[in-house]
């Protein structure tokens, strides 16, 4: 298991990226899962740079677990800024026009719909958002 | 990213390459609000681009409502198998102009 705490702001959203592809990358993740994680990956680190702790700035962790047999990726993002659970919030309606889209919620629905397992906890004054995708 | 303008700034084409990722999107957006200016027929090539996300998503339907609200045309074109497939799981290959060939 490998684990990053990092100031929860857009521009370290890279270091993020990295720090989870060096992992996947050392158990052969295929590319086509990897960006599928990469993509939620960024999802959730950008909502909590976004919302955790404005308008201050805190920290977020990232830990990243590959499982074997079947191998599966578990990255676990915990922070400690006011509770908020995303997956509360209903879908958005992806059928609507241009006009009446709104893209709030879209980047959580991503995630829900391309991972294999999503779930939330709040504990000890922490966010605990955990996804997990097969390799 | 690429901006290729006409003479007579009717029509722009956007080529995107790699990621088009929170950081990148800000980017775009701060330089597609003013390329848009006067432009009737837009054109973003994804040939080269290989990821994006929702804040991704959420510049191309800005400038989509944009095109839509001036009656200009906007058409997405090469857009590889995975940008496709988040396009389809977010509803945005009914919303955009989507042109594979």
């Amino acid at each position: 298991m490998k684990e990053l705490t990092i100031s929860a702001e857009i521009p370290n959203l890279d270091t993020v990226i990295e720090f989870v592809n060096e992992e996947l990358e050392a158990h052969d993740c295929g590319p086509k899962v990897q960006m599928q994680i990469e993509v939620a990956v960024e999802e959730i680190f950008v909502n909590i740079a976004h919302y955790a702790y404005q308008p201050q700035i805190g920290t977020a962790t990232v830990r990243v677990e590959v499982q074997p047999e079947p191998q599966a990726a578990v990255i676990t993002f915990i922070d400690s800024g006011v509770p908020y659970d995303p997956l509360a919030k209903p879908d958005p309606d992806v059928t609507l026009s241009a006009e009446e889209r709104e893209v709030g919620g879209l980047g959580i629905y991503m995630v829900k719909k391309s991972m294999d397992d999503v779930s939330y906890e709040y504990k000890d004054g922490k966010n605990i958002f955990t996804i997990k995708k097969k390799f | 990213m690429l901006f290729d303008k006409s003479e007579n700034g009717e029509v722009l084409t956007l080529t995107l390459d790699k990621k088009l990722t929170a950081v990148t999107a800000g980017e775009l957006e701060k330089d597609l609000i003013e390329k848009l200016a006067g432009v009737k027929s837009f054109t973003v090539d994804m040939s080269r681009l290989v990821y994006v996300s929702s804040a991704g998503l959420r510049v191309l339907l800005n400038a989509q409502k944009y095109m839509n609200k001036t009656n200009g045309s906007m058409i997405v074109k090469n857009a590889v198998p995975e940008v496709m497939k988040i396009f389809e799981t977010t509803g945005f290959n009914e919303i955009l102009n989507v042109k594979n060939s």
